[in-house]
Formats: C-alpha cells, structure tokens, sequence
C-alpha cells in the first residue's frame, strides 16, 4: 500500500478557510470539522472563533478558551492512521487592540492608560471596523507567521479555520465597504486593514458557505456568493448540512410519493425481518416515508439550486444523536472523503 | 412522563383585553417573527385591533403581509378576516431611521444635522451592537404612547432582533446608555466643557496614542459626536426607563421561543430566570419547528435491527428504507424530547406550547394561520 499522504483534495493552495453561512445552519460545527478534517498527517490547524460566544469550547466540552492559542484536539488520522493537532483561538477585539498597541507602539503603559480610561470599550464597540480590523488582524498574524521565526517556540499552521460571522455581514467583517474607510482613513490601522485585505483576495483564502436545503438559506447563499465575487473575495466551496438521511433509494421514494408501495410486500419483508407486524404498522411507515417524501422533494428543489451555482459542493448528514467530538470527526470524515480537505 | 409542563393558553391570552403587549423573544433563528406574526394575526381575526411591530422579516413574509416597503410606519395588512371586528397593521422596523427620528425630535435642526453628519453617529446608529434592541424599545414606547392617544391599537406585537442571545434585548438598552455614559466619553466632553485642568496626565497620554493610531482626524470627530450628543444622554435615559417600566407592567406578556435544540433551549432557559429576576411578566415557553411525532411506537433499535436483517439478504430494500427513517425519526424525537425534560425540570411552571416544524418555510397569511392555530392547540392534540 502506498502512503498516499498528500492526496489530492480541492484546495491546496489555501492556508485560510473562512466558513460563513446564515445564522444556525452550522457554521461552527463545520469549521470544527474543518478544522479535524485538514489536521490528518502530522499537520497543525488553527480554529479561530470572533464573536464571543465560547461555541468551540461548548462543542468540545472544554473549559472557555482564552485569548491565547490552546490544544484542542486530535484531528482526524489519515490513511495510516496519522493524525495532526487542533489547536483553538478565542478572538477578542480588546485583547487583540492591546496586543496590537503593545507590538507596534509598544505602548505598554499607555495601552493600560487606554484600557482604564475606557477608551479600548469605545474604540471596540463603537467602531465596527476598527473591531473588525483587529479580529482579521490576529488571524491574518496566525496564517503568516514564518516558520522558525523569531519566536522559536511558536507554533506554526499548515491552515487556519476561521468560524466567521453570518453571511450577512461577512463582507463587511472582512472589511470591504468598511466604515473604517470613514473612521480612520490614513494611519497604521488603515495600513495593517490593506494588508489583511491583501491575504483574504489571495488564492491563499477561501470563503465557504454553509447552508441547508432550506429557501431562505440557499437564497442568501447565492446572494453571499455574488456580494463576495463583487468584492474580489474568493469564493470556497458550499456545505450543505442537516441533510436528511438518504435511505430511499430515488426508485423507492419515487413509489412512496405516487402511492404505489404494496403494502402486501412490505408485510412479507417485516415478517421475514422478525418483526411484530400489522396492517397499521405498514401504513404507518408508509405515512411517516410520505412525510420524508415531501420534505425530500423540497430539498431537492434547493439542492438543484446550489448546484447551480456552479462552485464544488460538499453534503453533510443531520446526525440524530447530535454534535459532539466523536461526531465532528465523523464529519471531518465524511469532508475528507468528498475532498474537501 | 415524568417533567409535563403545564400547556399555554394561547387563545385565553390573546381574547384577554388587558393584555396590552406581548413581546416574542429567543435565541437567532429560532422563529419570533413567525410567530410574532401569527399570533398578531390569529389576534385580528379573534377581534382585537392589533399592530405588529417585526424585524428583518423573511422577504416573502414582508411581502405577503405588504411590508416590504420601508417607512417605518404601520400599515393595514390586507386579506385579514375582519368578521370578528378586529384589524391587523404590520410594520417593519428601521433602525437607523428610528433613531435619526429621536435625534430631530430631541435636538434643534442645526444640532441634530451636526450629530445626523458625524461619521460616529453614522457607525453607532446602523452598527452599534444593541441599537436595533434599543429602538426596537423605542417605537415600541412611541406605538404604545399612540395607541393611549387615539386608541388605534388595543394590542401590540413585538418581535424582537436576532441576536446571538435573547438577554440582549433586555441589556442592550442598558448597554447604550452605559456606554454613552462612559468614562472615555465623559473625559472628551471635559475640554469642551471648559476647564483644560480636566486634561490629566494620563489623558493626554491616551489622546496622544489614539492620535497615533487613528490620525488626528478621528479624534476630532470624536470629540464633536460626543459633545453634540451630550445633551441628548438624558432623555435617551429616561426613555429607556419609561419602556423598561412599561414592559414590567401587568399588560404585558413575554413569550421566549426556541427550538428544540441545547443552544436555543438554554438561551430560553437564561431568559426565563431573568424574566424572574427583572420581574417581567412571562407567559410561556414556545417550542417551535419540533420534529413531528412517530406513528407507529417501534423503537428505533427495533427498526435498525430488522433494517440490517433485510439488508443482508437485499442491499435495495424498501422495507428497510422505510425502517431506518423510522429509526431516524424516532431518535430525533427522543432527543427533542430529552431536552425538553430538561428545561421543563428546570423550569416546571412555565406554560409550554409545542409547534411542529412545517413542511416548508412560513411566508404567507395561511401558513401564519396554521402556525397560530398550532399554537392555540395545546392540550387538545398534547403528545
Ligand atoms: N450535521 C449536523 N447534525 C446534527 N446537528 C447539527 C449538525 N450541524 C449542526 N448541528 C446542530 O445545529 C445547531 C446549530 O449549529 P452551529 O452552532 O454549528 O450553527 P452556527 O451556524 O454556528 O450558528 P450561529 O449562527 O448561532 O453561530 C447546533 O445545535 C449543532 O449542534
Ligand atoms: N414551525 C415552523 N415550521 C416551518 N418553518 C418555520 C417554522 N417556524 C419558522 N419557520 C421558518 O424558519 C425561518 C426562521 O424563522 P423566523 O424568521 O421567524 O425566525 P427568527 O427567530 O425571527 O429569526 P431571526 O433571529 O433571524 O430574526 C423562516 O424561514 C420561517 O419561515
Ligand atoms: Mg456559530
Ligand atoms: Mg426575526
């Protein structure tokens, strides 16, 4: 057998994967498994979270991440069973307004004078893109760190996920069309905003949309598509999440949609199955199949949408027992196995 | 079942004329507009004069309810069955033009262009995180003064905005005007004011470094935002109160939504203890978008069982397929109702309505009807 290690996948020029998507639909759980999925093979992963909410160390059931890179989990192993590391960053704009004061005024007094004067609260709340600026910032800092920097003992990442805020205000977090354009016009914020840009347009970035088959979110998927093809940003791949299990065949969802089960056969094959069977237990299945049906169709109808967008599409199944780790290395499993990573 | 919570009653709530206001709240997503309209809809139709106040309603749902338009006024919802005497007006909120409203109403012309003009103004009214909650708050208290006025309305709706938790619309009121308040704000009024010895030390020393990073011009917007905004801190506060105390009142009933997911049920489970700790009237839990239930009572190991069986002889057996949807449909609903046990143990007095999850999306008047005759069905079809 061959150690077919670096197998091909779709985006190997890409060290950072931003994954958008509409308010619930999954963003985290899969730039968790994201994360697992390109941490195969001795490699390091950064997970990065911007919005406060602690929603990486909920699913992994650790305690809240700080602002300070912490081990978070194995990845998934490859096809030798080698597996790399997760590591995970909790982004706050004010730690990282004070790092960033810190490292390029070294206004280590100062950066406490602005803390206790409340200015880093002001500066962090009331200008959205200066905010925004700096959580790009930190992550722009993770994805060029140069290997065997200055900094022997900092670790440095094959990749970095970021799980971004909703497609609604990705461009904006990205920093295109920014208010900061009328905040800080000149100055070295508005120097470090050009460079971040630089990175997130390069082929080294790729935005992900994560939806499910539902209108409202395959709309404002091709509605994210289009925003971000206008602002130069490159556009990654569409996951499609909570996909209903595909246990019917098309030929046999077909039958159940036209009323053409026999129920004589199912009888037989229940019986035959050591189950305790009745009339009212066929027809019940068949209703409960019909109710699947109907909801198939309408998936069907947005999945033809998506694909119609024309960028590589990943699917990933509604796992009925719910997330956790085991089950974001399932996923991570099934993004490896599409070629996602 | 060990933890049933006792069921809403939605219709008694709605029938009741001294319900005055009834506030939808909940994590993202989870369905308070939805149901904000329907149960404003099945309201009118039941008699009462009803004005609905939404957030950011789906596209289709703001066209069938003819709200599309922006102009933040309450409009007549046509198609509504008015045989009962009632009526329904539905309006969308805007944000930005809610508070510029406030600022003209509040400061003189010359003033209020300044405040309306300053790029801070600009980024605190269309993105500041909590302006949305807090003018939300705001026409709520400016529909309800009118409503006391010319008794146009006896009941309003309120939706709440989507955000990350369903506290921010009882903190975000809070938020802004603490923050308006704050020490940096007050410290870049104190040169204005006059008395350059305000000018401490350590002040010039944050000046300088802000100067350094943003450039000088920022600053300078800065200082002018805050000084045209000072005057206007006081009555922000005291509206802000005057709506606060308003939705402490008897006439006023909250409703948390969620789904049945751990998130959106704890974001239910916080809100509801605050409810308890602000002492705000709360009417009940709504447990939207539930799974629907099994109909047949064979396990899910049972199905997955006799799946494997018939799958070993025939890897295309429809028998089969029909099992494993049944096994799946089954695990989904204990899981659904695991966390419902959950919060309800929690929480054993909060009335509790469950709404199925709809085939499709919600985005006409008729799927508004069934939603609120899901909802007033509690008990009756109990699972
Ligand atoms: N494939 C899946 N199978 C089962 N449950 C899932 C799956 N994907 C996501 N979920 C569940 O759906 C819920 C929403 O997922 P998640 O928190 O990842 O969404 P999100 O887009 O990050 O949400 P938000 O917009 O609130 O940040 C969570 O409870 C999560 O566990
Ligand atoms: N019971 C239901 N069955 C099917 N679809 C539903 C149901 N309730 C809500 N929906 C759909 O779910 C989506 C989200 O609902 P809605 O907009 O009401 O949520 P929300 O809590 O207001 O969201 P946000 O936090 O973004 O404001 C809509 O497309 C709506 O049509
Ligand atoms: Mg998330
Ligand atoms: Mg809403």
């Amino acid at each position: 057998m061959t150690a077919n290690v670096d197998r091909p996948h779709d985006w190997p020029k890409v060290r950072l994967h931003v994954v958008t998507g509409k308010g619930g639909t999954g963003k985290s759980t899969v730039a968790a498994a994201l994360a697992l999925a390109l941490a195969t093979s001795g490699r390091n992963v950064l997970l990065c979270e911007v919005e406060g909410r602690q929603g990486i160390a909920r699913m992994f059931d650790v305690d809240p991440l700080p602002y300070e890179e912490r081990r978070l989990a194995k990845g998934a192993p490859d096809e030798n069973g080698r597996a790399g590391q997760v590591l995970a960053l909790h982004i706050d704009p004010e730690s990282a307004l004070l790092e960033y004061l810190a490292m390029y005024y070294k206004l280590g007094r100062a950066g406490k004078a602005l803390d206790r004067f409340g200015v880093i609260d002001f500066a962090t709340t009331i200008a959205p893109g200066v905010r925004d600026v700096l959580l790009t910032g930190k992550v722009y800092e993770a994805v060029q760190r140069p290997r065997g920097g200055r900094h022997k003992e900092q670790i440095t990442y094959d990749a970095v996920v970021l799980d971004a805020p909703p497609t609604g205000r990705i461009c904006q977090f990205l920093g295109v069309n920014s208010e900061l354009a009328g905040l800080a016009k000149v100055g070295p914020v508005k120097s470090q905003a050009d460079k971040v840009m630089e990175l997130l347009r390069s082929p080294r970035t790729a935005v992900h949309l994560v939806t499910i088959l539902e209108e409202m979110p395959v709309q404002e998927t091709s509605d994210g598509i289009r925003e971000l093809r206008a602002a130069g940003l490159p556009v990654g791949g569409v996951v499609v999440n909570l996909v209903r299990p595909q246990a019917l065949s098309p030929s046999a969802l077909a039958q159940v949609r036209d009323d053409t089960v026999d129920p004589t056969a199912v009888t037989s094959e229940l019986a035959r199955a050591r189950v305790d069977v009745d009339a009212e237990l066929v027809e019940s299945l068949v209703a409960e199949a019909r109710d699947h049906a109907v909801r198939r169709h309408l998936e069907d109808e947005q999945r033809a949408l998506v694909a119609a967008e024309g960028v590589p599409t990943y699917e990933l199944p509604r796992l009925a027992g719910g997330i956790d780790q085991g089950a974001l290395v399932e996923l991570a499993q099934l993004l490896r196995r599409q070629g996602m990573a | 079942m060990t933890n049933t919570p006792p069921p809403l009653d939605v219709d008694a709530m709605l029938d009741d004329r001294t319900t005055e206001i009834i506030v939808c709240c909940g994590a993202g997503g989870v369905g308070k507009t939805t149901t904000s309209a329907a149960l404003a809809l099945r309201a009118a139709e039941r008699g009462r004069k009803v004005v609905v106040l939404t957030i950011d309603p789906a596209r289709r749902l703001a066209q069938s309810m003819g709200i599309e338009q922006l102009d933040n006024t309450p409009r007549p919802v046509a198609a509504v069955d008015t045989g009962a005497g009632g009526s329904l007006d539905a309006m969308m909120l805007d944000m930005k033009r809610t508070f510029d409203e406030v600022v003209e109403s509040q400061a003189s012309p010359e003033k209020a262009r300044q405040i309306l003009d300053n790029p801070f103004y600009v980024a605190l009214s269309s993105s500041f995180a909590g302006t949305q909650e807090y003018m939300a708050m705001e026409k709520l208290g400016q529909l309800h003064r009118q409503a006391l006025a010319d008794g146009s309305h006896d009941l309003i709706v309120v939706d709440t905005p989507p955000s990350r938790s369903a506290l921010d619309f009882l903190d975000a009121p809070e938020r802004l005007s603490s923050f308006l308040d704050g020490r940096f704000i007050r410290l870049l009024l104190a040169p204005a004011r006059g008395p350059a010895r305000l000018m401490t030390a350590g002040f010039s020393v944050v000046t300088n470094s802000l100067t350094k990073v943003l450039g000088a011009q920022v600053l300078r917007d800065m200082q002018t935002f805050v000084a045209a905004f000072d005057t206007l801190f006081g009555g922000f506060r005291q509206r802000a109160d005057q709506t606060f105390a308003l939705l402490q009142a008897d006439g006023t009933a909250f409703l948390v939504v969620a789904a049945p997911e751990p998130d959106a049920l704890r974001e239910a489970a916080y809100f509801v203890d605050r409810l308890t700790d602000d002492d705000m009237p709360l009417a009940g839990l709504v447990v939207n978008r539930a799974s629907p239930s099994a109909r047949t009572e064979l396990s899910a190991e049972a199905a997955i069982t006799a799946a494997d069986r018939l799958q070993s002889a025939d890897s295309s057996s429809l028998t089969a397929g029909l099992l494993r949807l049944h096994a799946d449909r089954v695990r989904i609903i204990e899981r659904e109702q695991h966390l419902r046990e959950r919060f309800a143990a929690a929480h054993p007095q909060v009335p509790t309505a469950v709404v199925p999850a709809m085939a499709s999306d919600v985005h006409d008047l008729d799927g508004l009807r069934a939603i609120g005759a899901s909802l007033a069905s509690q008990g009756s079809d109990g699972d």
